[in-house]
């Protein structure tokens, strides 16, 4: 009889890909020092045209240095803006995490099959003030400003970029060259400039040592993310991971291809102890794979359950406070282990700059509900000594198995298939029955 | 008396029935479209099926799949669903909307076009379009047939994909200059497939765009604005196809403004003035 057990949350890998965010805005430090900015996580909540939009950061300088510029499709009133916990997104990229699933082989002698999983949680990667009247003559109008946790935020709506460009630059933040014409488009476009700086003053009373993310909630058509600002003065390609949440279904990019990460894949049993090395070569040959021109689906996922659970489902109060403004408000939930009903999660991965993705992300929700994640499995061979014919015929095939395992491995990371094999240790695993003339197989008595 | 029916290579239905069928195979089996074979067949059937179902209640002359087979193809290419009978809705929709939906003995809307919008907005999200997942190598492929298409055939009214082309272009590189924008912003937003099909085998379908030349630039022009409008003032997807879908009712009023003559399929040979039965001319 078959039986398959998954015995859930075991290892841990931890698969930092040291994160530093500014997707779609840029760093604009206040002295030079030199900052980088490669990679961040989103969450966007949608449903209709409301969008609540979470942007966590992983700014590692000294937080006086810290400022951002975020377009934003609307004014933001300060009930509009919110300071959230980290540990929410955390939980949101490791329940949506690639997985490493283990299954142990039977004995072929007795047809029984014992299965383990062990699921891998990699977290990838997871203002100063100015006179009115001077603003008013760049045509910069500071339309609010407010202090949230830990955050000075002004909202400004700007005439023309130049005068923008003036503020900013007199205001003590560094604007890198090119910003001006990016801001331009957006300034035609009718958005404002959501600006955010570390309140030292109020960090330091709420005791927290990194910045916590933040999150704004509005209402608009435009379902995108504003990236180009964020290339201005990105050093080499950026990373940014994307969780969607929303009602209907899987979450794709209109104006580029959403690609599904390969995935169910037999790997060598070694990839266990270096899980995030993988993933990190992985999506570094895929994204060569497709010309670096697609951004991948990672996880497509009905959020009150998973199989395997690289953590577990979020609870309607971990929801509520990502902005899941549909939950817990009356509305019927199910699911268990208070995981919520009616929410479904996209995580969408890209590596880009400016030369491959010259526009900002468009989004549409679609109606699709097909649950996809990214899940690679580890088989481990029967080691017993039984000699029936079924195991004979299963030692055979094992050699061609585990060399098959490191073509896949060589082929998803562009690893050097004769060091995965010296990896693998191909001849000491099992009897090197390979050696066998080909011949012997062939009627197996 | 019918007109002797056009040969095989020299109806352009069929060079575009080849491109879109060596489309769909490339996005099977190479690109990651999200066709699966199984709803491409079932699709291709129903169009086949509704159309010669069509035929004879409408008591046509004879059942011509080509026309058909392109609207099932660029369903195939196109339409996305939740399950397959909302995708068998969809392409009875298509081909019942050439017989059903008629005005002055032309059908009002392209065929593909109405199927996919009608079903887009009747569902609320199930069946979408998903325009972006075209790699490069096949966009200009498919670029190059399509273009091939309009040297090859040097088909009658290919003027209004030229207009539409012009004036899209117009749309999309005006606004990038109007706000400042790298040109490689509109340029990345010509590279979707869905924009190719549209123009080259939706807004180019000589049966349901206007009879005269200027009412064809003039439409072509409405439709260009039209999906700018979408995209830009209303921020929603499926611009293009929306677009159309909503002015395609004014082509009857544009014929009657600026009559000209009815296109038809099927003509022995090109340089005789065409004389198809009515018969032919309603219902091809």
């Amino acid at each position: 009889m078959k039986r398959l057990q998954l015995l859930l949350a075991i290892a841990v890998l931890a698969a930092s890909t040291g994160t530093a965010l500014a997707f779609c805005g840029f760093y604009v430090a206040k002295a030079d020092t030199k900052i980088f900015n490669k990679a961040s996580q989103v969450v966007l909540v949608r449903d209709g045209d409301r969008t609540v939009m979470t942007m966590a950061n992983d700014f590692k300088g000294d937080p006086k240095e810290f400022a951002v510029v975020i377009p934003v499709p609307t004014f933001l009133q300060k009930g509009q803006i919110h300071v959230a916990d980290k540990g929410l997104i955390d939980h949101l990229d490791a329940y949506s995490a690639p997985r490493l699933v283990e299954y142990y082989d039977e004995n072929p002698c007795e047809r029984r099959l014992e299965a383990l999983a062990a699921p891998s949680a990699p977290a990838a990667g997871a203002a100063g003030d100015a006179t009115s009247a001077r603003a008013k003559s760049l045509g910069v109008t500071v339309e609010a400003k407010y202090t949230v946790g830990e955050y000075d935020i002004l909202i400004l709506s700007a005439k023309e970029s130049q005068g923008l460009e003036t503020w900013l630059v007199e205001n003590g933040y560094k604007i890198p060259q090119g910003a001006s014409r990016v801001l331009g488009s957006y300034i035609k476009q009718g958005m404002r400039f959501f600006v955010a700086k570390v309140n030292l003053e109020e960090q330091s009373k709420l005791g927290y040592s990194y910045l916590r993310p933040i999150q704004v909630a509005y209402e608009s058509p435009k379902f995108m993310l504003p990236i180009r600002l964020g290339m201005v003065n990105a050093d080499g390609p950026q990373e940014l991971f994307v969780f969607a949440l929303t009602r209907k279904g899987r979450v794709e990019t209109t104006n580029y291809r959403t690609v599904r990460l390969p995935s169910d894949l037999d790997v060598p049993l070694f990839v266990k102890a270096e899980f995030a090395d993988f993933y990190k070569a992985m999506f570094t040959q895929q994204v060569k794979k497709e010309d670096m021109r697609a951004v991948f689906l990672e996880y497509a996922w009905d959020m009150s359950w998973c199989d395997p659970c690289a953590a577990d489902p979020l609870s309607s109060e971990e929801l509520r406070k990502l902005g899941v403004f549909w939950v817990g408000d009356g509305a019927p939930t199910r699911g268990f282990g208070g995981g919520a009903q009616d929410v479904f999660v996209t995580r969408l991965h890209l590596r880009y700059d400016g030369a491959h993705f010259p526009e900002d992300l468009v989004f549409q929700e679609t109606g699709d509900r097909q649950n996809f994640q990214g899940r690679y499995i580890l088989r481990h061979p029967w080691k017993g000594k039984d000699t029936c014919q079924e195991a004979r015929a299963y030692r055979r095939e094992l050699p061609r198995r585990f060399e098959r395992e490191a073509q896949t491995l060589a082929s998803l990371t562009g690893w050097d298939v004769n060091k995965i094999r010296g990896k693998m240790n191909l001849k000491a695993s099992g009897p090197a029955e390979s050696d066998e003339p080909w011949w012997k197989s062939i009627w197996n008595d | 008396m019918h007109p002797a029916p056009l040969p095989l290579y020299r109806d352009p239905r069929t060079y575009q029935i080849l491109v879109l069928s060596s489309l769909l195979v490339y996005g099977v089996a190479w690109l990651d479209l999200e066709v699966r074979p199984g709803q491409a067949l079932l699709l291709l059937s129903t169009v086949l099926l509704t159309q010669y179902a069509c035929t004879r209640i409408w008591r046509l002359p004879a059942f011509d799949p080509r026309s058909a087979l392109i609207s099932g193809l660029s369903l195939c290419l196109l339409l996305r669903a939740n399950s397959l009978l909302l995708a068998v809705a969809a392409a009875v929709i298509t081909i019942a909307s050439k017989f059903v939906i008629r005005l002055r003995g032309k059908h009002v809307f392209n065929p593909t076009n109405f199927g996919i919008v009608a079903m887009m907005l009747a569902t609320g999200g199930q069946v979408w379009v998903s325009p972006g997942q075209w790699g490069n190598a096949a966009y200009f492929a498919f670029l190059l047939a399509c273009l091939g298409g309009l040297v090859v055939n040097r088909a009658a009214r290919s003027d209004v994909t030229y207009a539409f082309l012009a004036f899209y272009l117009a749309v999309l590189f005006g606004r990038a200059l109007w706000l400042g924008q790298p040109l490689a912003i509109p340029l990345h937003q010509l590279g979707s497939g869905a924009f190719l099909i549209f123009t080259f085998f939706m807004i180019s379908d000589p049966k349901t765009t206007p009879d005269s030349r200027t009412g064809r630039v003039l439409f072509a022009l409405m439709v260009a604005l039209g999906a700018g409008f979408v995209h830009f003032v209303l921020y929603r997807p499926n611009g293009l196809l929306l677009s159309l879908a909503f002015l395609s009712p004014i082509v009857p009023l544009l014929d009657r403004l600026l009559p000209g003559k009815r296109y038809a399929w099927r003509r022995a040979r090109p340089e005789i003035p065409e004389t198809p039965l009515l018969e032919e001319r309603r219902f091809a």
